[in-house]
Formats: C-alpha cells, structure tokens, sequence
C-alpha cells in the first residue's frame, strides 16, 4: 500500500520527458549543419552559434537585456527592502491590505500593465525607451522581491536589532551590520529570481521596446516571425546555459539549501 | 510621559510610512494609476456602451473571447492532471530523488516562454519531430498542419504551466500523512476511495492555487499564442497587441484590457472563495 503504483510512476515518467524533452530538442536542433530547423540534428556544426554571435542585433539585444535586468532588479531591491523591513518590523503600523497591494503587479495581467505603461511612458510622460524599460521591469520584479525577503525577514528574530540599539549603535548602521547580513541569503535568492523574471519577461517589454532598442526575448520573437533557421535555437542555448550558469553561482556561494530557507 | 511616547509613535509611524514609500510609489506610479486610466479610457469616452456593446456583441470578438476562455480552461485541466501525476509520485519519492526532480521541474520554469514556446515551434512543425512520428508509425500520410492551431497553443501552454502546478502541487502532497491513506485502507477503502476521500480533498488547497496559476496565466498569455497561434488563433492578448501596436486602435486594446482584468480578478476572487469553502481546515 506504502508503495506508489507502477502506472502512476509510468504517468509521472512520461510527464518528466514532456517537460525536459522540447528542452532537449532546441539544444540538439542547435546543432545541425542544415538551414532548417530539425531534430534529431544533421551533422554537426556550431555555424549557427557563430551566426548568432556575430548577429549585431542579438548582440545589442543582450545587452539591453542585462541592462535592464540590472538597473530593473536593483531598483526594485532598493525600494522592496525597506518595505519588506516595514512591513515585517512593524506590522501593526501598517495597514494589512499593504501584502495584498504588493502583489497587484502579478494580479493584473502584465500585457493590460504593458499597454498601460506604454500610454503613460510614451504619450502621457514622454520617457525614453531604457528608463521606461527599468521602471517596468522594477514594478515586475518588485513583488518577488517584497515576498522573498519578506519571508527571509520573517524567520529574523529582531531581539538581536534591539540589543544593538539598546547598547547604543545608530539605527541605520544596525540595519546594515545586524539586520542586512541576516537576510543576505533571502536578498540574493530574491535578486535571481527577479534577474531570471526580467530576462525573460516579454509581455511588458513588447510594448515599451522601440525602434533600435530591444530586449533579448523580443528579439527572438522578431526574428522567429521572420526567419526559420537553427539561429534561434543557438540563441536559446546560450540564455539557457546563462541561466544555469546563474544558478550555480549561487549553488556554489550559498548553496540551493540556504535558498529555500 | 504618555504625550512624548505618543509623540514617538507617531514618529515611528512616520518613519515606517517613509521606508514603504518609495515601494508604493512604483505600483501607484506605474501600475495603479496606468491601468486605472486605461480602464477608464472606454468609460470616459462617452461612448462607453457602445464600445462594450461592440466588442460583445462582435462576431470576431465574440470568437476570440471565447476561444481565449476555452484554451484557458483546457490547459487548466490538462495541466492539473499531468501536474497531479507528477507530484504525487514526487512527493512519495525519497528524499533525495525528490529534490533532484523538484529541480527537474523547476528548471522549465527558469527558461523563457519565448525559449519554451519556439521549442514547440521545431516539435510540432511541418518537418518536426511530432510530424515525423506520425508519419513513421502509420497514423498519418502527409505532414500535418499542427502549428498555428489551437491544439498547438494549447499543448504550448500546458508545457508552459505543468511545472507551476507540480510546484504548487507537491508541497500540499508532502503533509499529507501517509498514515491516513493507510488507516482508511485498513478500514477496507479501496485505493479508488482513498484517494477520492481522503487524497483529494486534503490537496483542494494546492490545486485550487495551481488552478487560479494556471488558469489566469494561460488566460493572459502572449507569447506562447503569438509563436504557436499566430493570427489564426488570435486569443485576447494578442488581440489587445494587435489593436495597439498594429492598428493603433488605442480605445479598443483599452476596452479589451478592461475585460481582461475584469475577468481574471473575477477568477481570482471565485476560486478564492471556492478555496476557502473546501478547505479542510477552515470548512
């Protein structure tokens, strides 16, 4: 009885290569020597990695794209920390649907935000195309940040902030030698997890990219409409592999066990 | 005495306004007041009415919303299953299997929805994998037109959102006693009603958080209809991008975003409700 079911195992099996196996196919199909895109891939050649190397666009794109993701993350930690401190500090100063307005940014739907910042960014306030591109990116990833190191700050026993106070340190420098070095896991865990939400995002960023000024994923939306060929799937593969690249870094300072914490 | 403490409350309520207010600032800024006038862009116009009017009583518009509804209810459903499967297994699995395959699952979240969407693009292509297969095994002659059907868009976002729902899904799973299947099967249950009495209804709470997941993310998507879809399977997202980048028809992509939000809040709050009703714990 203890022991799961065979079929269900087979089910969950089958689930697991759905999931990992397009992933599978877009690095195979990267490979191929053909002009088309195709899998199992023919030859083998990394032509299309040089192609989409020298792909000025690409390049540009990925450059807009860090950015972004940067400036968009940073702000967003900027503001969000001292919220989540608030918020987690003195609770019964605050009104409690404040958590509830936080998470708005999820709630609504990011193409209805994407239009709207479009009209304020473009017609209302006339921002140019990089700062409009941060600004929605920090409101994207702000509740990210706001839950994640809310929930980091929530495991904080702030009798340690009070003894520093009582014994005379400032308040502000007790945040950053007390309170900041706490919560550092839960700051880094929540600045990936926004960094990966930015480089990906595209419903917002469709709208606020303008003429010579593109993110990476709306780039590949570009180009796929126009063109079928394994570029695309080399492209994949190295925000891929950016990713991953991303998480081990964080695997081997921290490791993922202090990320769940 | 009394009068400097409360002199000092106030000035600690003050401070702690002054540290969320930079925060609330960017989504009244940038989320509330944007979207508050584009919903009110239709109402303002004085031709409110007609606008709705129109937009429901379109044949096209009609179409779009309903198929917009139709593949967010069925990537829903097919998600829930696949996810469910999948996370009951992970969550029975020893400790060290399971985190390799929490990562396993949470890997495809990481990659981008154009990334994840165009993978779908070289499977279901006319010379793609799925093509290929059909072929081979008999069950087709000739390639068959998959993308750009619904069916595609459909496939493109259960592969979008199963990951979601096994996250939501294990950590419900993981509290689940084992004792209490194994109680009610002592008690001559059979694995049918274990899992229908006492499974289920201990894992409403996950699975209605997976659904409003799933559900609203599917109902909004762009990307994956853009790539998979395309026009021919115009969904409400790409419509309102259409009407805004492509026709430059500022009202309309205003009234459709007004639907858009109108609907998913209304899902979010009935299925929260439904949550609360179900929930073993509360119920």
């Amino acid at each position: 009885m203890n022991r799961t079911h065979p079929a269900l195992i087979a089910g969950a099996a089958v689930v697991y290569l759905f999931l990992l196996g397009p992933l599978v196919v877009v690095v195979g199909s990267s490979f191929s020597t053909t002009t088309f895109l195709t899998f199992p891939p023919q030859g083998l050649s990394l032509r299309w990695y040089e192609n989409a190397l020298a792909n000025g666009a690409f390049r540009a794109s990925f450059v807009t794209s860090m950015q972004v993701a940067v400036g968009g993350t940073f702000l967003a930690l900027l503001v969000g920390i001292p919220a989540a401190y608030a918020m987690a500090r003195r609770r019964q100063a605050l009104p409690g649907f404040l958590g509830l307005f936080f998470v708005l940014p999820i709630l609504i739907p990011e193409i209805v935000t994407g239009f709207s910042l479009l009209r304020l960014a473009a017609v209302q306030v006339g921002i140019p195309v990089l700062p409009a591109l941060i600004l929605g990116h920090a409101l994207l990833v702000l509740p990210y940040c706001v839950r994640v190191v809310g929930a980091s700050l929530a495991t904080f026993d702030f009798s340690a902030e009070e003894a520093a106070i009582s014994l005379g340190c400032p308040p502000l420098k007790t945040f950053f030698t007390v309170v900041l070095p706490n919560i550092r896991s839960g700051i880094i865990a929540a600045f990936v997890l926004a960094f990966i939400t930015s480089l990906n995002d595209v419903s917002i960023s469709v709208f606020l990219t303008g003429p010579g000024i593109s993110t990476l994923p709306i780039q590949i939306l570009t180009y796929v409409e126009q063109f079928f060929d394994p570029t695309v799937a080399a492209v994949s593969v190295l925000l891929m592999v950016l990713t991953v690249a991303v998480m081990a870094i964080v695997e081997r300072t921290l490791g993922l066990t202090s990320f769940t914490k | 005495m009394a009068k400097s403490s409360k002199a000092s409350d106030r000035q600690g309520a003050a401070a702690t306004w002054l540290l969320v207010a930079p925060a609330l600032a960017i989504v009244a800024g940038l989320l509330v007041a944007p979207v508050a006038n584009t919903a009110t862009m239709p109402l303002t116009s004085g031709r409110a009415v007609a606008l709705y009017q129109r937009f429901f009583t379109g044949a096209f518009n009609q179409a779009v919303t309903l198929r917009t509804l139709e593949i967010a209810a069925v990537t829903t459903v097919v998600s829930l299953v696949l996810g469910f499967v999948a996370a009951y297994v992970v969550a029975r699995a020893p400790q060290k299997a399971r985190s390799i395959l929490i990562v396993a699952a949470v890997f495809p979240l990481l990659t981008g929805t154009v990334v994840r969407s165009f993978a779908f693009m070289v499977i279901l292509g006319r010379n793609g994998l799925a093509n290929d297969f059909l072929q081979k095994v008999g069950l087709a002659s000739a390639p068959l037109q998959m993308l750009y059907t619904e069916f595609a868009v459909i496939v493109g976002l259960v592969y979008l959102f199963t990951p979601l729902m096994i996250v939501s899904l294990v950590g419900v799973l993981e509290n689940i006693d084992p004792d209490l299947s194994r109680a009610a099967a002592s008690l001559g249950a059979t694995p049918g009603a274990v899992f229908r009495q006492v499974i289920l209804p201990l894992a409403v709470p996950g699975l209605i958080v997976g659904s409003v997941l799933v559900f609203t993310g599917s109902f909004t998507a762009f990307a994956t209809p853009q790539l998979l879809g395309g026009e021919q399977q115009t969904v409400l997202a790409t419509l309102l991008y259409q009407k805004a980048m492509v026709s430059f028809d500022w009202m309309g992509a205003a009234t459709i975003a007004t639907v858009m939000v109108v609907i998913t809040l209304l899902v979010v709050v009935a299925m929260t409700m439904l949550a609360r009703r179900l929930n073993p714990a509360t119920g």
